[in-house]
């Protein structure tokens, strides 16, 4: 058969055309698969605006400058505000970072640039993802034994520095690994080239390739810290609460998410509506965190 | 032709000592700082066992087996908050599986203009981000009353069977794993997004090229392909919901009677410690820190077997 001649008109060349038929089986089910793929993603955005409604209008309306500077009221009366409770969460999210950020940078950089991936390095990465998946309850139990229990500092037991380093113990994973993943997409070719003109590894570390993994490392920093200020378990016992102004990093504290947790259990309106308040501010802090997260890996991108 | 230049034309430079110093100075520190995350994992498990010891030689095995909660008697029992966890986090990841997949399904394949699947992977990660304590917030005052008739319903026409005998009375059981299914979903849905991504085009273009349609192409080619990444995300979000504290415990009732029904209040380990560490002292610490040796247990199993699952089960192609 000679290839340059058309193949005659028949029956198999006309079933060969594309033709869609929505009544085949498989395409009815193509149909409602798509259909409930579609409900499903619908489902799953639902919560998401719910939550987001509720806490920008009912914390919303209360949001005044005497909300943010007075502290909260005694039970059973009016007014009041959430200013301890604002100081307290940036007070105790400080110390976690301070501690987390180091530490987290430290362990990341040991893990990319010095690592030979022995079995010490697989340990460490393998006990940073058993560290992430313990539960935030289990790090206040940890330190309220370790810390508040024993006393050490200065004879106090509980204080905004249990709190932070509380924390602390659930940034640390989020930090290593944003780090060490970082660190990993570095070209090697800055590593060569910072070594080849005589800089010495501390050197290329610090100034070539800790700078050139800025972007990610920067992302995973803030996204911890975003946790970290809205995580409640481990402050229960450990920073406490304070019906007062911050005395200092070595007496109980007032954060945002204990007060949420306090005050939406008590029997008090004022007491609820000052708990919608501080999920207000809260949540604020916490999605234009997430956001800035985003946009400095987007900015970078771009 | 020219001679080589001598080869003293080049000074080597001599590295300084404290130059040397700082080098072997900076890898010591990280060295040290990595080290601390196996240290603090130690002394987590150090910490906690050592705490329990006393109510593992008091109560035994039978901790785990028996529900009382007595104070006054020192008789405890973990089986109510065992039980709770187990129950809370496997219905609540039922639930949370197939929306979570098929939003993943949903966002990853081309159903969409790609500026608007974008945005429903933004939406998802957001709520993400929201606190546990503001949801428990909302769950309490939105959320339980907004289902209250939808749960009355269910005792009225399944009242029969056991899991809805009793009348739902605000906090309870079912409201928790509703609460749960929203903080499990964004990391299912993350998780499996991902690991969709990852599948090879070459995989996708192949099943189109034979025939299939879309969603044979997704039942018979992507999701196996894709199904170890999915399996450990389904077992991390496990260990994140037998380990969710705040939100649970808020809406959950923290009860001490054991009842099968899941329109009556519960309890769970991690509330059991959020309401009851504070205030405990004597043996009710240690029974307390028995339960956190079993929370911990749990999700240490979970944990790692997710990322067994992960390596194991990946599909080779």
């Amino acid at each position: 058969m000679s290839l340059s001649t058309p193949p005659p008109i028949n029956h198999f060349t006309e079933r060969l055309t594309l033709h869609y038929d929505p009544g085949l089986k498989r395409n009815r089910f193509n149909q409602v698969a798509n259909a409930i793929a579609a409900f499903f993603a619908a489902l799953a955005v639902v919560p998401l605006f719910l939550v987001l409604i509720y806490v920008l209008i009912q914390g919303g309306r209360l949001i005044s400058l005497q909300l943010l500077t007075d502290l909260p009221p005694a039970p059973g009366l009016e007014g009041g505000g959430i200013g301890n409770a604002i100081i307290g969460t940036i007070v105790v999210t400080l110390i976690a970072s301070l501690i987390a950020i180091p530490v987290g940078v430290g362990g990341g950089v040991y893990l990319s640039e010095y690592a030979q991936n022995g079995w010490f390095s697989k340990f460490v990465r393998f006990g940073n993802d058993v560290l992430a998946g313990v539960p935030s309850i289990i790090s206040g139990v940890f330190v309220y034994s370790l810390i508040v229990a024993t006393r050490v500092f200065f004879d106090q037991s509980f204080s905004a520095m249990a709190g932070g380093i509380a924390l602390s113990v659930l940034m640390l994973p989020t930090v290593i690994k944003t780090t060490y993943e970082g660190l990993l997409l570095v070209p090697q070719e800055m590593r060569m080239g910072a070594y080849g003109v005589g800089a010495s590894r501390f050197v290329t570390i610090t100034q070539i390739t800790l700078p050139a993994a800025f972007t990610p490392i920067a992302t995973g920093v803030v996204l911890g810290i975003a946790r970290a200020a809205g995580e409640t378990a481990p402050l229960i016992f450990t920073a406490l609460f304070s019906p007062f102004w911050p005395e200092g990093l070595f007496h109980p504290i007032a954060t945002m998410s204990v007060l949420i947790f306090n005050f939406a259990i008590m029997p008090y309106e004022a007491q609820n509506e000052l708990a919608w308040a501080a999920s207000f501010v809260l949540v604020i802090m916490i999605l234009g965190a997430n956001l800035l997260a985003r946009w400095i890996s987007h900015a970078s991108r771009s | 032709m020219r001679s080589a230049p001598p080869i003293d034309a080049f000074t080597l430079r001599r590295r300084p000592p404290q130059e040397k110093l700082i080098d072997i100075g900076f890898r010591q520190l990280t060295l040290v700082l990595a080290a601390s995350v196996g240290i603090i994992l130690l002394a987590i498990f150090l910490t906690v066992f050592s705490g329990a010891r006393e109510a593992m030689a008091t109560f035994g095995f039978k901790f785990l087996t028996t529900s009382a909660w007595d104070p006054v008697n020192e008789q405890y029992g973990a089986l109510i908050a065992i039980y709770g966890t187990l129950v809370t986090a496997i219905l609540s990841l039922l639930i949370a599986i197939p929306i979570g997949l098929g939003t993943a399904i949903f966002i990853t394949e081309d159903l969409l203009p790609s500026k608007l699947r974008e945005a429903i992977g933004l939406m998802v990660e957001l709520l993400a981000a929201i606190p546990s304590v503001v949801l428990g917030l909302w769950a309490i005052f939105v959320m339980e009353p907004a289902i209250r008739p939808f749960l009355n319903l269910l005792h009225t026409t399944l009242g029969w069977t056991p899991f809805f005998s009793t009348a739902p009375q605000g906090s309870g059981t079912a409201p928790a794993i509703l609460i749960l299914v929203v903080m499990v979903l964004p990391i299912i849905t993350a998780i499996s997004r991902d690991a969709l991504n990852q599948v090879p085009i070459e995989l996708r273009q192949g099943a189109y090229g034979v025939g299939t349609t879309r969603w044979g192409a997704i039942f018979n080619v992507i999701l196996p392909a894709a199904v170890s990444s999915i399996m450990g995300g389904v077992m991390l979000s496990l260990g994140r919901a037998m380990g969710e504290t705040m939100a649970v415990t808020m809406i959950i009732g923290n009860s001490l009677n054991f009842s099968v029904s899941l329109l009556a209040p519960g309890n769970t380990i991690a509330s059991m410690l959020a309401n009851q560490f504070g205030e405990a002292d004597g043996i009710q610490v240690s029974a307390l820190m028995y339960a956190a040796v079993v929370l911990m247990v749990l999700t240490f199993v979970v944990n790692v077997l997710a990322q067994w699952i992960v390596r194991r089960l990946s599909l080779r192609y």
